[in-house]
């Protein structure tokens, strides 16, 4: 490990960092990745995209919208490392910024239903009178597949993908209110939340000290699979032409525009299915991992 | 032991409606507590024994206003408490606390014993972070935990020191009265003598009162001043502890008392082994509910509910057939 | 109390029980040894985490591997070792030469299947019966175990009985083929105590009746004062004392017998009597134990007792105790 000789940096501040840092890569993330091997590789595949979105500038070699008619449909070569499509865009450069949008889209739609969500199972688990109203409100809304409810409400307002995103996430809110409730019920039966009350403690901080934290867990994992459900839920409305305007380069609009070209130039279809592949499974094996390592009693089996 | 009376119960009631059927029509109910009536007087514990069913948690969680009850009076320190709204209730919860059955599940597993220990503190003072922290200090040395202990999750305790971790909870806002539901059940003999030990020191310390519902009749025997049965959602007996085991008058009493086997290969004592299951809570018994499993039964006892009377000082049966009187 | 004709069928040698967890081995049982005699009751005592469930589990091999493991020991049913047996030559030793029943009642039975189905499936897969042979075998069971009309118990479901006449049930299919052990495990203490003192009586005609042996596991000493002859105490998968019931109870030699007899609230104590406790806790089983496993806990403890593990000795009559310093004329305090 060696100490960079920069004078502007406090080399003592530093060296300690580094040895932290060092520290975790040497002995916690073996003992890690053999424990949950394939969370492991999920995690790091995710940082590896997180990566490609928030340097897609850099990594991309030319303009992921550069027109090029004369280069177009040319497969695979030094010059073009995916090929270019059909109006001559390098498809290599533009699989690179699509990772933004894949994963913009799939972190916020997991992280709006996740929250809003839970405010309601959360409510509709405590106030009795609440909870068949809402319910029946929620099997309406999960009766639509999800793809149809998206498209009925892209088809209401103009394509963006601000609006891609509520279109998921309300399609995706009825099951974390569904979970939530399922877990408040429950909880709301444990001694300690009944201790709770008999020592005092108002409703709200009920709710805030003793159920929040112990739904946060199978929570956090039912966000990981909403993330990946909602990153292949965009990928099927770009790819039919209601999801993100074919403008912005994603994953499931590059798929899109060649999919009448796939017998000829297959390539223009592989390289984005890998990605988006890649990242949902990522995205899958990170959830199951989370599930295994919070889930109490697995952990604790004798 | 003060004559004050801390806790009234008047003819106690709690059923819960049975509902069947598409319209969730009303098919009956379950009586769980059937007419209770009790006191307990500052300083001392009363055991509420009986076998499953019988109402005697029910009989603990509505005192402690976690359930609602149907019908009856509670009144603490002469004021009628058991109409007022949970808002209302709340600053009761300073006088009567709860340490509950199992110490597994009724601690937050996710949260810091210390947490848990001054929850009820600080539900009712402000403290500051060092005062709140030398509390707990104070109450942890009370039941006999480290303070290094402070700041470990439940899980890190045995079974009889989370016990302890409770009634560090219940203690913590010096309360007059601390319903105990079961609390040794669910330790190991072992332990069990800890924690009730430990509960005898602290009420000749602070005088607080129990009321220390249990089904184990040996236990509630060292820690009770009066006792009494309960027999589906109904007393039976209710005196004295020494006079209760000296002299049943119930002949309920009397077969829970043989029943309990003794630890002593030698011992040859009258056995009455009761027939027949405890009957269920939604079809009961007419007349003393007892009568279907009573050895004494006769034809008045099908017919009439027996109240119950006092037949000498401080001694009470329901029973048409009282004995050892 | 039934009598024994004091051949042994069962022994059990230095079994070792052994857990492989992510936190480390945990040491269920950790060389043990008692035996059987036909007929005779021998009650394994101990609370939680001692290892006795795990004993009676290993001995008809019904532990989980993984993580579980029977490490080492041999279990000699009539001269055969059970650990050579094939699985195939298990499940025919299972429910029929030695059955079990277990604590929960309201977990052991299928909730799906009637009574009947559940009782003769026992009598299918070991005595090959009919329908109307086991019809008819089932009724008597069901008769031996005092359940109020058989005729149609028989077609119910569990969840139609009370804990008491599941119990009986479980005690009525372990005993379908005669076995010649019967395996009770903590079976009362979910039970309330009058129907407690029910199954008691049931099972001390049914021994009288059947000449069954029985290892009865239990945490309740008194339970052990009613029904057993013999008594093996064990603390943190060892045993340290076995006695006939007698010597046991009237001169116990192991501090920690003694000190479980005197924590016990009984119901024959003055009413104001402060139990004696034993401070301290079971120790974590996760550690491997140095010396004596009760040392930190025991009032009599010296140097040598943490250091070397105490080995079991003959104090006469069969009272067998592992301790440096057992008590002398142990008496009740």
């Amino acid at each position: 490990m060696t100490i960079s000789k920069h004078s502007s940096l406090n080399s003592a501040d530093w060296s300690g960092k580094l040895f932290h840092v060092n520290h975790f890569f040497r002995t916690k993330l073996p003992a890690l990745f053999k424990r949950y091997p394939f969370a492991v590789i999920g995690a790091v595949t995710l940082i590896l995209m997180g990566f490609i979105a928030i340097f897609a500038p850099y990594l991309a070699t030319v303009d992921p919208q550069a027109v090029t008619p004369l280069n177009r449909l040319k497969p695979p070569s030094w010059d073009n490392w995916f090929g270019t499509d059909a109006l001559g865009r390098d498809v290599y450069s533009r699989v690179m910024y699509g990772a933004r949008v894949s994963l913009t889209v799939g972190l916020a739609v997991a992280i709006l239903s996740t929250v809003i969500g839970m405010a309601i199972g959360l409510v509709t688990g405590f106030v009795r009178w609440l909870d068949p109203i809402v319910m029946r409100i929620m099997d309406g809304l999960m009766s639509i597949p999800s793809i149809l409810l998206a498209i009925a409400l892209m088809a209401l307002t103009k394509a963006s993908i601000e609006n891609v995103i509520l279109a998921i996430t309300l399609a995706e809110i009825p099951r974390v209110v569904r979970l939530v409730r399922s877990l408040v019920l429950s909880l709301r039966e444990q001694p300690y939340v009944e201790a709770a009350t008999a020592s005092g403690t108002p409703l709200i901080k009920t709710l805030l000290r003793h159920i929040l934290p112990n739904i946060a867990a199978p929570l956090l994992v039912q966000a990981t699979y909403i993330c990946a459900s909602a990153m292949i839920t965009e990928a099927i409305l770009s790819f039919i032409g209601a999801g993100t305007p074919p403008n912005i380069p994603s994953w499931g609009n590059i798929m899109a525009e060649s999919r009448s070209l796939f017998q000829i130039a297959g390539y223009l279809i592989l390289f984005p299915s890998i990605f988006l592949s890649a990242t949902v499974l990522a995205v899958n094996y990170l959830g199951d991992g989370l599930r295994d390592a919070l889930d109490p009693r697995l952990s604790r089996r004798m | 032991m003060s004559k004050t009376k801390l806790l009234e119960l008047k003819n106690l009631c709690k059923h819960y409606p049975i509902r069947k059927g598409i319209l969730s029509r009303i098919a009956g109910y379950v009586h769980a507590v059937d007419g209770v009536s009790f006191s307990i007087y500052e300083g001392e514990t009363l055991g509420l024994v009986g076998e499953s069913g019988c109402g005697k948690s029910t009989v603990g969680r509505t005192i402690l206003r976690l359930i609602d009850p149907s019908a009856g009076e509670i009144y603490w320190k002469g004021e009628r408490i058991d109409q007022l709204t949970r808002a209302q209730i709340r600053p009761y919860r300073k006088e009567i606390q709860a340490v509950f059955q199992d110490p597994y599940s009724s601690l937050n597993p996710r949260m810091r014993a210390a947490d848990i220990v001054s929850e009820p503190l600080r539900n009712f003072e402000k403290l500051s972070q060092a005062e709140g922290r030398e509390r707990v200090r104070e109450l942890f040395a009370l039941v006999g935990l480290r303070p290094d202990q402070m700041l470990r999750y439940p899980h890190e305790f045995s079974g009889g020191q989370r016990q302890r971790l409770g009634i560090a909870r219940a203690l913590s806002v010096k309360p007059k009265l601390i319903m105990c539901d079961e609390p040794v059940s669910a330790l190991d003999v072992s332990v069990q003598a800890q924690v009730i030990n430990l509960l005898g020191d602290l009420q000749k310390e602070f005088g607080v009162s129990y009321l220390f519902i249990a089904h184990d009749l040996a236990v509630v025997k060292h820690i009770s001043h009066r006792i009494a049965v309960m027999y589906l959602g109904r007393i039976v007996e209710l005196a004295e502890t020494a006079e209760l085991f000296n002299r049943p008058s119930h002949p309920y009493t009397e077969a829970l008392l043989s029943a309990v086997p003794i630890p002593d290969p030698k011992h040859q004592r009258k056995q009455i082994v009761l027939g027949g299951d405890v009957p269920s809570p939604i079809n009961r018994p007419s007349g003393c509910h007892f009568h279907t499993r009573c050895i004494y039964a006769q034809e008045r006892c099908k017919v009439e509910e027996p109240k119950l009377e006092e037949t000498s000082p401080g001694h009470f049966v329901a029973c048409h057939f009282k004995l050892n009187t | 109390m039934s009598q024994t004709t004091g051949k042994p069928i069962l022994e059990v040698e230095d079994l070792r029980t052994y857990f492989y967890t992510r936190d480390g081995v945990v040491r269920s049982v950790d060389g043990v040894s008692f035996s059987v005699s036909e007929g005779e009751t021998l009650a394994i005592v101990g609370e939680s985490g001692c290892g006795k469930s795990v004993t009676s589990l290993s001995i008809l091999r019904l532990i989980a591997s993984p993580p579980g493991k029977i490490v080492s020991g041999s279990i000699r049913f009539h001269g055969k070792d059970l650990l050579d047996f094939s699985d195939a030559e298990m499940r025919d030793i299972r429910g029929d030469k030695i059955s079990m029943i277990f604590q929960e009642p309201m977990t052991s039975l299928n909730p799906v299947l009637t009574i009947g189905r559940q009782i003769g499936e026992v009598l299918e897969l070991h005595r090959h019966c009919t329908k109307e042979e086991a019809r008819s075998r089932i009724l008597e069971l069901l008769k031996m175990v005092n359940i109020p009309e058989p005729e149609s118990r028989i077609d119910e479901y569990p969840h139609q009985l009370s804990g008491g006449m599941r119990q009986r049930i479980m005690i009525a299919m372990a005993l379908a083929c005669d076995p010649e052990i019967l395996i009770a495990d903590e079976p009362t203490t979910a039970l309330d105590v009058t129907i407690q003192a029910q199954i008691l009586n049931l099972m001390r005609e049914l021994r009288d009746r059947t000449r069954a042996a029985i290892i009865l596991i239990t945490h309740d000493l008194g339970v052990v004062a009613e029904m057993a002859q013999r008594v093996v105490v064990m603390y943190a998968g060892r045993k340290v004392e076995e006695a006939n019931v007698f010597d046991l109870f009237e001169k116990p030699m192991h501090p920690y017998t003694l000190g479980l007899l005197n924590s016990m609230p009984r119901l024959d104590d003055a009413a104001s009597k402060r139990l004696v406790e034993i401070p301290g806790m079971v120790p974590s089983m996760r550690a491997e134990i140095v010396g004596c496993a009760f040392a930190p806990r025991c009032s009599s403890a010296t140097e040598r007792c943490s250091q070397e593990s105490p080995v079991l000795q003959d104090h006469g009559n069969k009272h067998w105790v592992a301790c440096w310093n057992p008590v002398r004329h142990g008496a009740r305090v």
